[in-house]
């Protein structure tokens, strides 16, 4: 019986632990959601960005020796935070803006962006970064000159048909010369995965009964908690968390009474990315990084937005740890054991059930079934905005 | 004046049913062309290429039917391609002597086929099956979704958690489906041959084209008449049917079956042609690469959702044979400009803006009859092509 207890104890610890993780993947997302109806499908690999820089920061740490290498990870959540969120910055100002009310191209947009940073971190070198940077230069270097021009908005269509395919040209001349270069064109990451190893101080855990609680499930508990407070305070506290809580509610009025919309889509874009980056930080303590580590996560962490809700963090919340402790308990035959050792005569039956889907990849079937059960019965999620529009 | 009207009621439909004559005789003739004169021009291997992509243009005139007419972004058709194409494989791997079963159940310590392979045994059922299979679980889907008013972008995810969900359930299940493997057809007997062979694969490829003819003509005759102009109505403003006295839910969920269907046929072509089916076809990218060839091609535009299957997919074989890493770059760039530059795809430009730019290259625009000061005026020119806009 007592093993029985902690069994199920082991259960909802490794659950929650699962949803913190999925909790702060899904943050972003629905805070994105929730202001701008916008699908963000390159959310992962944003996480992915975080998880690379984790991985760079440890690198350049490590040569600093031990007890300054052990504090990597704060710089690193740091780091990742700044990176993630730059990315999601041009992802805004460059793509999404052009297409907000029209959230299923964008949907499709964010996507084409997935696929190009994903075959960016396999494919990127020294050469390929600077002529990058080159065809940043000439473009937007241009543009930035012309524009002073009084005849600008009548020419802007022509220059650009210009400059765009000139500056590709030169950057990809200039990109295929430096690869040439043999240092130059070594690749960065290249497509094998890597590793990023925990501090010290996050190896081992806390012995608990028959099983322990890992450090760093623990640490992503706590960085979970931590972005949750301060987004709570961000959004409810300060002057843009309440400009974006405004937007939220009705863009219209809130653009009415004097607050730049277009500010607060991109600054909270560039949040939702930030949190993106964090939570990728997160993750590549949990197993190894490659470039295709958000897909694993995505889905799942749409299906907290799905099950939670726009109008509120909160409904994100429950909504995580709730999916994240019945995958848990689900996949890993916790409920068949308790009901097969319950002795019960009539719930036997339903230990066969159990045990079918007791592996991970069929918990995720259950969890969807519930999912869509759930929807039947509040098919806006746990906490739907509150309003009379014939959309709501 | 009553008589007015009427007799130009009766002339529009004669010309009507003029163009109708005329796009069908288009339409037999390039399928003619396809069926006769290209086997001789292209080697076998670009045979079955073309033959695959084309069962491939099935699966994206179901999507541009709910997508491009209806609205419905679906990232989940790859279920109901892998059930069409799981139908058939199952089928092809019970051509085998009676009282035997498939080779792969033995390596897991199944001696008995499962209950749901048996119906299998027979040809009719299969056929069937291969429609109505993706059809029922695309109804079920869309029902328990649509009946909630659950739309947009909560749609299109909750179609990529089934996707993921499906996936998860084929590629778990080794003892029922032989999980990630997959079920081999290349290698299977239909009616005494082996599918794998090329005879057999250009009868394939012969049904192929006249499949492909008989879906487009289908979705035509579907979207050309009041359904069509419901889906479109349910598209551009579903709250005013739903006042207008329709329901909106059940034509959804009809058009989704549909589609599920139509992508049904297309994964059993599919499967037979590429000579296995595995969980692989339930793969995320792969269904939303199904949503950018109907972009590419056009929304709303049937010609645009095959010619853009067949274009995306032959640039896909041209630039993956070569350099595999330029080809992911090349998608995600297609992605970003066919939602950001040419919204309507190519065929839809070309229908809009194409034909007169074409005009004013050659130097006879399109002259109206207004003030000719209007014409002139520049700035009212410019306001005219923003508020066409």
């Amino acid at each position: 019986m007592l093993q029985a207890l902690f069994g199920l104890f082991d259960g909802i610890f490794n659950g929650i632990s699962i949803g913190a993780v999925l909790l702060i993947a899904a943050l972003g997302l629905a805070i994105i959601f929730g202001l701008m109806g916008v699908i963000n499908l390159a959310h992962g690999e944003l996480m992915m960005l975080g998880a690379y820089t984790t991985y760079v920061v440890q690198l350049a740490f490590r040569p600093l020796g031990e007890p300054l290498f052990s504090l990597y990870i704060f710089v690193a959540v740091v780091a990742a935070f700044i990176v993630a969120a730059l990315v999601g910055l041009a992802l805004e100002r460059g793509v999404i803006r052009y297409l907000y009310g029209r959230p299923l191209e964008t949907l499709l947009a964010t996507w084409g962006v997935s696929l190009i940073l994903r075959q960016f971190v396999r494919s990127v070198s020294g050469a390929m970064a600077i002529s990058i940077a080159v065809f940043c230069l000439l473009f937007f270097g241009a543009l930035w000159v012309l524009r002073k021009r009084s005849d600008w908005a009548s020419m802007q269509k022509k220059a650009i048909a210009i400059l765009l395919p000139l500056s590709l040209a030169i950057a990809g001349g200039s990109g295929f010369l430096l690869n040439q270069v043999p240092i130059l064109a070594r690749l960065w990451f290249s497509t094998r995965n890597v590793d990023v190893t925990a501090p010290a101080w996050l190896r081992g855990g806390i012995p608990f009964g028959i099983s322990q609680l890992p450090y760093t499930r623990l640490f992503i508990i706590a960085l979970t908690v931590l972005c949750l407070i301060g987004i709570y305070w961000f959004l409810n506290r300060s002057v843009w968390g309440l400009r974006i809580r405004s937007v939220t509610q009705n863009r219209d009025m809130s653009a009415c009474l004097g607050i730049p919309t277009a500010q607060v889509d991109a600054l909270t874009f560039a949040l939702g990315s930030g949190l993106a980056g964090v939570a990728g930080c997160a993750v590549s303590l949990l197993g190894s990084v490659g470039p295709n580590l958000g897909t694993n996560y995505i889905v799942d962490s749409f299906m907290v937005v799905v099950v939670g809700g726009v109008g509120k963090l909160v409904g994100s919340i429950v909504a995580a740890l709730v999916i994240g402790t019945l995958n848990y308990l689900i996949g890993s035959g916790t409920i068949a054991i308790i009901l097969g050792g319950s002795g019960v005569e009539f719930l036997q039956p339903l230990v066969g059930f159990f045990t079918f889907f007791a592996t991970a990849s069929m918990a995720k079937v259950m969890v969807f079934v519930l999912i869509i059960a759930f929807l039947q019965v509040r098919p806006a999620g746990l906490f739907p905005q509150k309003g009379r529009s014939v959309e709501a | 004046m009553a008589v007015d009207t009427a007799l130009g009621r009766q002339r529009s439909r004669r010309s009507r049913k003029n163009k109708l004559l005329i796009e069908a005789g288009i339409v037999v003739g390039v399928a003619l062309i396809l069926a006769v004169i290209v086997p001789l021009i292209l080697s076998d291997f670009r045979l079955t290429l073309l033959a695959r992509f084309m069962s491939l243009a099935i699966v994206a005139l179901g999507i541009d039917l709910i997508w491009g007419f209806t609205g419905l972004l679906s990232l989940g058709h790859g279920i109901f391609f892998a059930l069409g194409g799981y139908a058939l494989a199952m089928y092809l791997q019970l051509q085998i002597p009676e009282g035997q079963i498939p080779d792969f159940f033995p390596l897991y310590g199944v001696t008995e086929l499962p209950w749901f392979w048996e119906p299998f045994h027979s040809f009719p059922f299969t056929l069937v099956a291969i429609v109505v299979l993706p059809m029922i679980v695309a109804g079920l889907l869309g029902y328990l979704v649509f009946r909630n008013r659950i739309r947009g972008v909560y749609f299109s995810i909750l179609t990529q958690a089934a996707l993921v969900v499906f996936f998860n359930f084929f590629n778990g299940q080794q003892k029922l489906i032989n999980g990630t493997n997959g079920l081999k057809t290349s290698t299977t007997m239909l009616f005494g041959n082996q599918v794998g062979s090329p005879s057999v694969q250009f009868s394939f490829y012969l049904i192929t084209i006249l499949l492909l003819t008989l879906t487009y003509a289908f979705c035509r005759w579907l979207t050309s008449g009041r359904f069509g102009r419901l889906l479109v109505a349910i598209r551009d403003d579903e709250n005013r049917v739903r006042f207008s006295g329709y329901d909106p839910t059940s034509f959804k969920v009809l058009v989704f079956a549909i589609s599920g269907g139509i992508a049904g046929i297309a994964g059993a072509l599919y499967t037979v042609q590429s000579g296995i089916v595995s969980p692989q076809y339930m793969d995320i990218a792969f269904s939303i690469e199904m949503v950018i060839w109907v972009a590419v091609g056009g929304r709303a535009t049937l010609v645009g959702a095959i010619l853009g299957a067949i274009a995306v997919n032959y640039a896909r074989s041209l630039l993956s044979e070569q350099f595999p890493e330029v080809w992911l770059f090349f998608q995600g760039a297609l992605f970003l400009i066919v939602v950001l530059v040419l919204p309507a795809g190519i065929v839809g430009w070309l229908r809009t803006d194409g034909i007169d730019g074409f005009r004013r290259l050659t130097g006879n625009s399109r002259t109206l009859s207004t003030f000719p000061s209007v014409e002139l005026d520049e700035s009212l020119q410019k306001e005219r092509e923003i508020a066409e806009k």
